[in-house]
């Protein structure tokens, strides 16, 4: 029982992250119907934003408390991260939105390749793995044979307070809104005032800041590094398609369903079966449910 | 269309290139000397360190006035590949390499990079000396299974090191369950796990988890969580040095209290960096340990010291060492001809290294002792050796 209760532990805090990320997968394609391949590596360049200011702001200010330096490195983060995706989508993005959508998807790859390689040969990144320094003190907590960490916690808590902040902003706010009505229909939306170049970029800023939030809380538990990106973007990937491209609720789902599928594989399987299963669930589902979960059938208009 | 006009005079200008190509080539002053390491990829560390260590051996040479062959001197030139930490990356770069008049090649380090590099380099008749690949396949004919000509390393096998940690971990440990953790995806990896199980079962200790993961991994829960739950007191990880932080500091945040230990690949300063307290009075087989050097392997670390600033690691040895036996093949030879250097390689019976003597007995692998280092304090320290 704890060994199961442990597991599920373990795949709440990887499941948290792919969600995060599986967010701004989500709202791109909603918005736009682009799949922004880009986003795995934004998330990267998010956990150096992290570790640049957290290094800096520890070795200025000694003894600063443990929240104030976790919540000044998130902001951070999310605010280097948003302009850096608003930067890109303004660049790359925006030039090519009348073009083949083909287009689009390949310069996301070549900007998410850009953004590795950058990292790379930019001499105060490297290719070496690092750890952020300690934001939080981690404490072990043992209850009743299941073992908790601070991090862990962190992590967990503070995904489902910004899934459960955003889920409000997108259905309560103005802007929230205006986001929903370009999804429903391009066209029209934009006769009524809407300004929909303003908008797309708040999506990109959004999404990227939700990253961004996943990227400080992933590099509080693993190592960082250029390449981290590729992966995990993969998996957050196929958490928001598993879930429902274009559904907030439905990348969360997905999210916390790979996160259960990382975990629980090793359990039962030789630990090389995961990304089979991952990938055979993305394909059973796409053959029975093609919009996944909770995604509704396009009403697509000729 | 008018580009045809030009080429006469193309053809001239190629042409002379190629004479005066040939002028140059006809009097050579300078040994070309391959090197194919890691210097992007996984594990940035390992292609660094063997790459300062290379720079100061070629440096030495040539601050010495060249090397003597066969009555001339030469200088060495170092003609540097990165392999990417890729095996199909490596074998490119060793391609390359034996179509640019290099005599040999130093490196890859990691087996997954020397097991494809040394198939390019055995069919394209290139010496080829890797510094750290401790894994037999290395120097072993995959077809016939006899040992490949022209492959040689500096490093003992896994095979010896895979038995050495499970001696240490009986005696010194005291095991009764141990459990391993490896990425089943990296040949070194693979193959020290499973001599290290074999060995513990052929002395009647069962292991009670032998768990996997794939290169590149981050998330260890799952298979540290099965470990714990199968009751182990003692965790092998034979795993590079940029993934051990994670997976010791995962076991550790899982309520993992038993004994932790590695191999050689864990021998870099990084993982002391990266792993803080999670890896205090942990212990690893490697090569060579730098408080116990003989006088020979001072002057190498403190040359080391002066040009780079840091004690150099196993990796930076190691490379140092394939140099030294290479020089020496290279003079004993009497020529830069590949076939001449091979014969002059497989002849040295004794070499006296910064690692330690090695003997090689008509096969590439050297025979050599082992140490085990314990990390204390946040250093590395030598605790025990191990003779063959």
């Amino acid at each position: 029982m704890q060994f199961y209760v442990q597991q599920a532990l373990n795949a709440l805090q990887v499941g948290s992250v792919y969600a995060l990320i599986a967010l701004g997968y989500t709202m791109v394609y909603g918005i736009l119907t682009m799949i922004n391949f880009a986003h795995g590596d934004i998330f990267m360049v998010s956990t150096y934003f992290a570790f640049f200011f957290s290094t800096a702001l520890l070795a200025t200010a000694e003894g600063l408390h443990p929240v104030i330096v976790f919540v000044a490195t998130l902001l951070t983060a999310m605010l280097g991260t948003a302009l850096l995706a608003v930067v890109i989508e303004r660049l790359a993005y925006k030039p090519l939105r009348n073009a083949p959508r083909i287009s689009a998807v390949i310069t996301a790859l070549g900007v998410g390749l850009f953004l590795e390689n950058f990292m790379v040969a930019f001499k105060p990144v490297g290719p070496a793995p690092r750890f952020l320094p300690a934001l939080i003190p981690a404490v072990n907590f043992n209850v009743a044979g299941v073992f908790v960490s601070t991090i862990q916690i962190v992590i967990i808590v503070v995904s489902a307070l910004v899934m459960v902040l955003l889920d409000a902003i997108v259905r309560r706010t103005m802007v929230g809104m205006a986001m929903r009505a370009i999804s429903w229909d391009k066209f029209t939306v934009p006769l009524m005032g809407v300004p929909v170049d303003r908008i797309i970029s708040a999506t990109f800023a959004l999404g990227a800041s939700i990253a961004a939030v996943g990227g400080t809380l992933y590099g509080m538990a693993y190592t960082i590094d250029p390449y981290m990106g590729i992966r995990i973007g993969w998996w957050a990937f196929i958490s928001a398609v598993v879930g429902g491209i274009g559904n907030i609720r439905g990348a969360m789902l997905g999210g916390f369903i790979l996160g259960f599928v990382e975990i629980f594989t090793p359990v039962f399987l030789p630990s090389t079966y995961r990304d089979f299963v991952a990938f055979s669930l993305l394909l059973v589902l796409l053959i029975f449910r093609p919009t996944g979960i909770l995604g509704r059938p396009a009403a697509q208009k000729a | 269309m008018h580009h045809p006009r030009f080429l006469p005079l193309l053809s001239v200008l190629a042409l002379g290139s190629v004479v005066l190509g040939a002028c140059g080539t006809s009097a050579p002053s300078t040994i070309r000397i391959g090197l194919n390491v890691e210097l992007t990829g996984g594990i940035p560390v390992v292609g660094e360190s063997s790459r300062n260590a290379a720079e100061l051996a070629v440096k030495e040479v040539n601050d010495a006035g060249g090397l003597e062959v066969g009555g001339q001197t030469y200088m060495l030139e170092l003609v540097v590949e990165d392999d990417e930490d890729k095996a199909e990356s490596a074998a490119a770069a060793a391609q390359k390499l034996a179509t640019a008049g290099v005599v040999a090649m130093i490196g890859p380090n990691a087996s997954r990079n020397a097991i494809p590099a040394a198939e390019v380099a055995e069919s394209a008749g290139m010496p080829m000396i890797s510094p750290w690949s401790t894994n037999p396949k290395t120097t072993v004919d995959a077809q016939t299974g006899e040992p490949k000509k022209y492959v040689f390393r500096a490093a003992f096998i896994d095979d010896f090191q895979g038995v050495v940690a499970a001696k240490f971990a009986m005696d010194e440990l005291h095991t009764q369950a141990p459990a391993v953790l490896y990425d089943v995806a990296s040949e070194y990896n693979k193959g020290i796990a499973e001599v290290y199980r074999r060995t513990l079962e052929e002395n009647g200790v069962t292991v009670v988890a032998f768990e996997t993961y794939t290169t590149g991994d981050k998330d260890f829960t799952a298979q540290l969580t099965k470990i714990i739950a199968a009751g182990a007191d003692s965790l092998f990880l034979p795993n590079y040095y940029s993934e051990v932080p994670l997976q010791v500091q995962q076991a550790h945040r899982l309520g993992f209290t038993g004994a932790v230990m590695g191999s050689d690949s864990w021998g870099n300063l990084e993982l002391i960096s990266l792993c803080g307290a999670d890896c205090e009075g942990l212990y690893f087989t490697t090569h060579y340990a730098a408080d116990i050097a003989t006088p020979k392997a001072q002057a190498f670390i403190q040359a080391y010291q002066a040009a780079y600033g840091k004690v150099p690691d196993d990796v930076a040895a190691l490379t140092y060492d394939s140099f030294g036996m290479l020089l020496q093949a290279i003079q004993a030879a009497g020529s830069l001809d590949r076939e001449a250097i091979r014969e002059a390689l497989a002849s040295i019976t004794a070499y006296e290294g910064v690692t330690g003597t090695m003997e090689f007995r008509g096969t590439g692998d050297p025979i050599k002792s082992a140490v085990i280092i314990q990390i204390r304090e946040g250093a590395f320290h030598y605790f025990a050796t191990a003779n063959p």
